[in-house]
This record gives structure tokens, sequence and C-alpha cells, in this order.
């Protein structure tokens, strides 16, 4: 080693009393005499991995090694060329393929577009794979190799926990309450500090009973998806209609929408309304909220035969006849009746809103 | 290869500037160490892979959509190239999709990749994580890898579902309902943490917003963390491996990472994204712009969310209505059971069965051999029967579509769940116990009385017999000898010699049958010089079937070298 001419060094300093190492036991004189694989074996070994046996690759320029130098080769080829045709197919189109965007009335080639970047894509992808496969399968030696595995050692146990007990013995805070105490109060008030931002985001559910009231009011018209009033005429009996609050944003209003039905004659005979809600109805029309009351789907399939309301979400089925109870399914309520009458001009109007909460249940929700 | 440098030298080029680097970094030895780390050479070991590879993909793909992505719920009108939709009023997020999957040059293609190369990712993790469970992997002093890799597992659903609701599509905007309608179920907190998450009631403005940070910023950032400490404790743990020849529990057996393992990784990590990609190409996924913007009053029947989020959809619908009712107007929903309780008891369940197995056989040691599953039956009957209870639930979040298809009652579909998911997993319980006992006894069977050859031969007596192929040495009886140690016993001639290999070649042999008979000649001296040494189906330490000390050249004296 030459002399150490860098200004603050000494001349016996050296890299340190505990430097050990390979370097020790391997002078670069001895390793220049080592090829290269015994090189490779060495540091393994020192790793802490043994090679077993090697199971030689196919001899040079024999058949065998031909052979899948061959397969190797053409799997590579191939992924070039659905890569390739990636790039033909995305570059190309509406240059000199045709163009590539959506349209109804094309020859089909915005149909073929994305499945064909699919293929060239994927192509590529899988063939570039397998000649690795490949290769490493038929032309790599096969090594078995054993490596040591160690459980931990009790010396690095042993020696961080003095390291760690000296370290707190030092710091001293079991001796030292006041500040140890006063450094937990720093810290306490600090993680407050610190989680107070979410604190922004907590609101009152409870304020003004937003769960408890949707767009539904007294003298509140019915309307259409597309903002058209209802008449009694308008409907056969044994049909439904999703109806809506006439009010700016009704008809997107999470909670409002209401299922306006028409019953048959039969139906009419044999409808049991819930306690108090007799007269929710007008004629022969009941309104229904559609907001499931178990998960909040809007409940859509009404099998007029049945008189069923069915939720396509969770399977819940009500029964129109016995006020919207629910009898099969997950739903524990039945959907919440709306009370209607006809204003003035003859429309549906809601005689108030709902007088419960509409939709999935929770925790403080009022029973009526 | 270049013949002008000496056979233990780098290029001089490549040598000086390797040797600059290490200079500043010090590499030499940590890079060492790593491209001579030992993986065992089985395939379940790559399913953990595939997983880590999907989730690769997922990140790629995910950042292109992010620049065409808008998580905005303001209303405009669409005016696209999509025509069936122009005219209709929907939010910019769903505008936003519907660009990406017509007016982006390929966008249609990244999209489905990315949901494709999703749904693998959850797949991989649960089969990973089924193999870890079933050979015992996760035993001391494996249980804190087996924790972070339940909680990869829980975020990857949650990763699923805030990606499925950006779409903001009818499909997506249901179930987005009923996550709301699932957090309003949670007693007590439910509507504060709803009014939290929502800013107010259902819908409200932001939801999107914060799902698509969540999406896109805070899951990924998690995710990767524990990945990359989940590799590392992996690293710093060494590989498990089944038993064999030579395998012990302090060693590994199988390739070094360079160049055979790092080549099959790499090539896996393209096979992988192939297919993705050619699915995303052919099989549409999520064609969101059937289902037409998201409105609260529509849904179309046979809403079912993603595979993996299958099973709460089933519980959801089998949980019968059970309201409890609580003095003073208070009430735990039904919906909160089948949601919030049992997903989270399956998680917990699962995180915690390592500490649950240790407590309850006592087994405190570590483990680094597997065990195969009919070793361990009531293990397995667990598994099973856990697996049957998932089964049933799975089902069940297609109940619809199955009364549909097979005109089975829709009520009697529920029926068979709510009754199934409680009757069927013991019956798999049973069944599974009773397959394993099979298994261990054949084992057994063959280890003492040998291989069932076919060949019949008639005794002087008149009696028939089998004649059997003994494994091993064998007692005066022609009692095989061998003890089971939990490694697979060879059942069939083929698999002990009893048939060569082909010679090779496709049009024509290429390979001298004379050359394919010597090489079958040397292995089997080779075998038969290795058994000498060990014996072949034992793999512990005890009866000697440690292959080599392995053991650094110098340790004298001094305590064990830093390894990191």
């Amino acid at each position: 080693m030459s002399k150490d001419e860098r200004a603050g060094s000494r001349p016996d300093d050296e890299a340190g009393p505990t430097h050990g190492g390979p370097d020790d036991d391997y002078t670069p004189e001895q390793l220049a005499t080592m090829d290269r694989e015994e090189l490779n074996r060495l540091g393994a070994r020192y790793d802490g991995v043994e090679v077993l046996h090697v199971d030689p690759p196919p001899a040079p320029g024999s058949a065998l090694e031909k052979q899948a130098e061959r397969q190797v080769s053409m799997a590579f080829g191939i992924a070039g060329l659905f890569a390739l045709a990636f790039a033909v197919v995305y570059f190309g189109s509406g240059w000199f393929l045709p163009d590539w965007q959506w349209a109804s009335d094309d020859n089909g080639w915005s149909a073929l577009y994305t499945p064909l970047l699919g293929v060239g894509m994927g192509g590529a992808l899988i063939f570039l794979g397998v000649g690795m496969v490949l290769f490493v399968k038929k032309l790599l030696p096969h090594e078995t190799a054993v490596q040591d595995k160690h459980d931990g050692s009790h010396f690095d146990r042993t020696t961080t926990a003095a390291t760690l007990m000296g370290g707190v013995d030092r710091v001293g805070f079991p001796r030292r309450k006041m500040i140890g105490r006063s450094l937990g109060f720093a810290g306490g008030a600090l993680g407050l500090v610190l989680i107070a931002p979410i604190g922004g985001l907590i609101k009152n559910p409870n304020k003004g009973n937003p769960l408890g009231t949707t767009e539904w009011a007294q003298g509140v018209r019915l309307v259409r998806q597309d903002g058209s009033p209802v008449r009694p005429g308008d409907q056969e009996p044994g049909s439904l209609e999703t109806v809506f609050p006439a009010v700016p944003g009704g008809n997107l209003a999470a909670d409002a929408a209401t299922m306006l039905i028409r019953l048959r004659p039969e139906q009419m005979s044999l409808l049991q309304p819930r306690q108090g809600q007799a007269d929710f109805g007008y004629g022969d029309y009941v309104a229904y909220s559609k907001i499931c009351t178990h998960a909040g789907c809007p409940v859509s399939l009404y099998e007029q035969e049945t008189s069923r309301i069915l939720c396509p979400c969770h399977q819940s089925q009500f029964d129109v006849i016995q006020g919207a109870k629910p009898v099969f399914g997950p739903a524990t309520r039945p959907l919440p009746e709306l009370p209607i009458t006809l204003d003035d001009e003859g429309y549906f109007v809601a005689r108030s809103d709902y007088i419960e909460a509409v939709g999935p249940t929770y925790w403080n929700r009022e029973r009526i | 290869m270049a013949t002008t440098i000496t056979p233990n030298q780098p290029a001089p080029r490549i040598s000086k500037a390797a040797s600059e680097v290490d200079e500043r970094l010090i590499v030499a030895g940590p890079l060492r160490r790593t491209l001579n780390k030992v993986f065992p050479d089985h395939w379940s070991f790559l399913l953990g892979e595939i997983a880590l590879y999907s989730f690769v993909i997922l990140l790629l793909s995910g950042t292109f959509l992010t620049f065409y992505y808008d998580p905005s719920l303001s209303e405009t009108e669409y005016e696209g190239i999509y025509a069936p939709l122009r005219g209709v009023e929907m939010s910019r997020a769903y505008e936003s999709s519907l660009g990406i999957s017509f007016d982006v040059r390929g966008g249609l293609l990244i999209r489905q990749i990315h949901h494709w190369a999703a749904l693998l990712f959850v797949a991989a993790i649960v089969v990973h994580l089924l193999r870890i469970f079933f050979t015992g992997a996760f035993r001391k002093p494996r249980e804190t890898n087996w924790g972070i890799g339940v909680v990869l597992l829980v975020l990857a659903l949650a990763m699923g579902f805030t990606g499925y609701t950006l779409p903001d599509d009818l499909l997506s905007g249901t179930g987005l309902r009923i996550v709301s309608a699932i957090i309003l179920s949670i007693p007590v907190v439910g509507t504060w943490v709803h009014w939290a998450l929502f800013d107010g009631d259902y819908v409200g403005e932001v939801i999107l917003g914060r799902l698509y940070i969540v999406h896109v910023l805070i899951l990924p950032a998690i995710i990767l963390a524990l990945i990359a400490l989940h590799l590392l404790l992996l690293i710093k743990q060494k590989h498990t491996q089944f038993p064999g020849p030579g395998r012990t529990e302090h060693n590994v057996v199988g390739n070094r990472l360079f160049p055979a393992f790092a080549g099959k990784a790499t090539a896996l990590f393209f096979i992988v994204f192939g297919l993705c990609a050619g699915l995303a190409g052919l099989v549409q996924i999520n064609p969101f712009w059937l289902w037409g913007p998201y409105n609260p009053a529509q849904v179309s029947a046979g809403s079912q969310p993603d595979w993996y989020i299958g099973f709460l959809d089933g519980s959801t619908r089998l949980f019968p209505a059970w309201d409890i009712n609580l003095p003073g107007d208070y009430t735990i929903p039904a919906l909160f059971w089948p949601t919030v309780v049992i997903a989270g008891a399956m998680f917990t369940l699962l995180a915690l069965y390592p500490q649950i197995e240790r407590k309850l056989t006592g087994d405190d040691a570590s483990h680094h051999l597997l065990q195969r599953p009919r070793d361990v039956p009531v293990r397995t009957s667990i598994g099973a029967m856990a697996l049957m209870f998932y089964g049933v639930l799975w089902l069940s979040g297609g109940n619809d579509l199955i009364a549909d298809k097979f005109d089975i009652s829709l009520n009697a579909m529920t029926w068979f769940g709510r009754i199934g998911c409680v009757v069927l997993p013991p019956i798999a319980y049973m069944i599974t116990y009773r397959i394993c006992l099979g298994l261990q006894k054949h084992d057994r069977e063959v280890l003492e009385h040998g291989i069932e050859t076919g060949v019949i031969r008639r005794l002087p007596s008149g009696e028939f017999i089998e004649v059997h192929q003994p494994l091993g040495p064998v007692d005066e009886h022609g009692h095989g000898q061998l003890t089971y140690a939990g490694a697979p016993v060879p059942k069939r001639m083929n698999q002990v010699g009893g048939a060569r290999r082909a010679v090779k070649g496709f049009f024509k042999p290429i390979e001298q049958p004379s050359d394919v008979e010597l090489e079958a000649q040397r292995e089997r001296r080779g075998l038969a010089a290795a058994e000498a040494d060990r014996e072949v189906t034992s793999g512990r330490p005890s009866e000697g079937g440690r292959p080599s000390e392995g053991g650094r050249p110098s340790e004298g004296g001094r305590p064990q070298d830093p390894r990191d």
C-alpha cells in the first residue's frame, strides 16, 4: 500500500482495527491467480452459497444447441413482429389506415382498433417472455445451489441490547421524572396539533335532520324525469311511474325519487295501508319512496301480478298492497309512503314530506 | 465473446468504470450477495411475483389514465365522439372517462389493461395467500409478513373499490350508494363518519375527488411501502422450501438470482403484462358507456361488483332482516352485520391465524421447511371450510343471475345460500379431513410396499400377486424401510426412472439415441452416489440431510460478519 499523503492522515493510520473481511484473507495477488469460475464460487461460498452441481447446457455447436437457439430466436423474432404490428396499427390509423375513432356507421375498423392493439402489445410481450423462458431453460446451465440460512445471532442480540440499554440509562428518563413528564405533555399536545386539521372534516349530521328530510313538501308537484306533471288519468291500472319533486335539481336528488303506482281494482280490494297512513294514497294511486330501506339502491322491478317490488341489488321484496312491507330478503322496513293529493289544476302534489326517513337505516333514525 | 481478455478480468473499460462506481458507492459486496441469493425452484413461489408484476402494470397504466381523468362531479353535456350519449347530462368524471375510452388514441386499451391488471392483482394475492396458508409458510418467524400480506389484500380491495367508483357511471354510482348505506349502518358513529367522508349527505360534491386522491396517491403509497417491507422481510428471512433431498431447516436449495432466476422472473413479468394487454384488447371489460351516467333513481338488473367484492355482496343478500331496536329510538341496522362485521371478522381471523395456530398447537419453533397440506389435516380442513364459506357467499353475490340463467326461484337461491353458508363448511371440513388421512395412508403404503408396477404374476400355488417396486432397501419381509419425511413420494414407475426420456427433435431426431442412453446411465450412477451420502426422502438435518456446511473461508474467532 502506498503512503497515505492526504492532509490529516497519519503514517500509521489504517482502515480501522476491526476492518477484517475478505480482503485480509485474500490478497489481490492471490485473487489474480484464480480464474473467473473459481472467483465466482469463492464469492458464493463467502455468501453462504454452495453450488452443488451444474447440469451443463447443450454442447456448443451441437444440434441440440442449434435447435434451442432457433426456438429462442424465433420467439424473439415473433415478439418483434407483433410489436411492429402494434406500431403500424397505432400510428397508421387515420394516416394510411382508416380512422380509429368510434363511429356507428364505419366499416368496422373502429371496433377492430383496440383488439388489434391488444393483440400486438400482448403478443409482443408474451413472446418476449416465452423466448426468455426458453433461453433460461434450454441454453443456460441448470445450477443447483444451496444457501445457508441463519436464525439471528445471540451475539447480535446481546450486544445490541447492551448498546440500547446503555443509551437509555445515560438519558435517564426513569430517574429524571420531571423531564419525562414535561416531554410527554409536549408530545401529546403536539400530536393534538398534528391531527387537528382532520377536525375540519367533521360535520354534525344531526343539524337540521338532513337524513330525515327530502325535497318533498306540501304542494310540491309530482313530475316525471322530463319535468312534466302527472294527472290521475295518465297511467294504466297496474302500472308504475318514477316521479320527482318539481323543484330545481329534483330529478337528480339522491333521496327524493318516488314510485307512483296505480293499483288494479282487485289490488285495491286487498289494500292494507300501514296504520295511520290509510289516507296517504289518492284514489287507486299510492306513492312509495324508490330508495330501498336496505342499502339505498333504487327499487325498480315491479311485478304487478304478485304486487311485489324487487330491489335488484340485494333482492329485498316489498308488497305494494301491504303498505310496501318487506316480505323477503334483507330489508327490514317498509318503503315510506308519500302522502299525495291533487292540486287545483288536477295534478298530483305531495301533501307533505315523507313522515319518516327514506333510505337505509342508521343509528338514530326515528321510528314511527 | 471477445478473445483478448484474460478469463478473470472483465473488459478493461467496464472494469474501470465499475471500480469507479464501487469506490464511491461501495456496492460490490451487497450486489454480489444479491446476485448469489438462492431462490427455491418451484412454480408456487411465483404466485406472489404475479401480484407484484400486476401492481407494476397498474402503476404504469394508471399513470397514463390520470393524464385524462377529471374527478369532478359538476354537470356537463356530453359532446364527444360517442353518438348514443351525445347531448346527455353527465358529470365531468363520466365525461372524461368516456373521453379516455373514445377520444384518446389507445386509451381504451390502457383503461382495460388497468382493469384486467386490477382483477389479476387481487386474484394473484388470494392464490398466493392460499399457497402460504396450506403449506404452513406463515409459521414462525414469518407471522409478521403474513400480517403485512393480509393488510395488502385489504388495501387491494380498497383500491379496487375506489377505482371502479371513479368513472361515475350507473354501476359504479350504485356501488357507491351501497357503500354510503354501509357507512351509515355503523352504530353510534356511522352518520358522523359519513358526514366526514362525503362532506354531508349522499352524494354531495366532493366524494369523487376524495376517492380519487385515495386511489392514486394514498393507497398506492401505502401499498408500495408495504410491498417493500414484505420483500425486505422475505430477503432477510430467506425463502421457505418444500422438504426434499438435501433440504433442511438451515438452508435454501434452488437457483441463484443471477442469471437463471432473474431471467425467469423478468420473463414472467413480460408474460403477465402481455396477458393483461391481450385480455385488454380482446375481452371487453366494464363497458360503462353502455350503463349511462349515474342517476340515484336508476339501476340496472344484475348489478354486480368486481369479483373480489362479490362475497360481501353475497353476505349482504343472505343476511336476514334483523334490525336490533334499542331503547330510545336507537337502531343497529341489519346491514351492519353482513358488511362491516363479517368482513372485519374474516380479515381479523385471517391476519391472526398464525398466532391462533401457534396457541392451539403449542408449536413455538421456527419453521423454514413447508408442510404438505395432507400432513396437517386440521389446518387444511379449516382452510377448506373457510373457502367453502367464502364460496357460498361469493356465489350468492350472483344469485339473481344464477336464478335467471338456470330458471331457479330467486328466493330458493337465497335460502340455499342462507342454509349453505352454515351447513356446507362443516361438511367441507369433514370431507377434506378424510381425504388428507387417505393421502397420508397411501404415502406410507407406497413407502412400505413399493410402487404398483401393474405387472401381475401368478405364483406356483396359483395365487396372483401384483409386483411392487420398493423405493429403497427392504427388510426380510420385503417391507420398505424408508420413513416418511414430508416430501412427495413417487407413485408411478416413470417418476423413478421407469421410462427414459424421449430423444429430442421435431422432424427428425437431433440426438444420438446412444447419447441419451449414456446420459441416463450417468444419471443413475450419480443418483446412486448421492444416495450413499443421504437418504432420498429425508430432509432432516439429524438424518444427515445437510449437503454442505457452506461457511466462509475464515471465521477464526471473529463474530459473525456484518451481512447486509
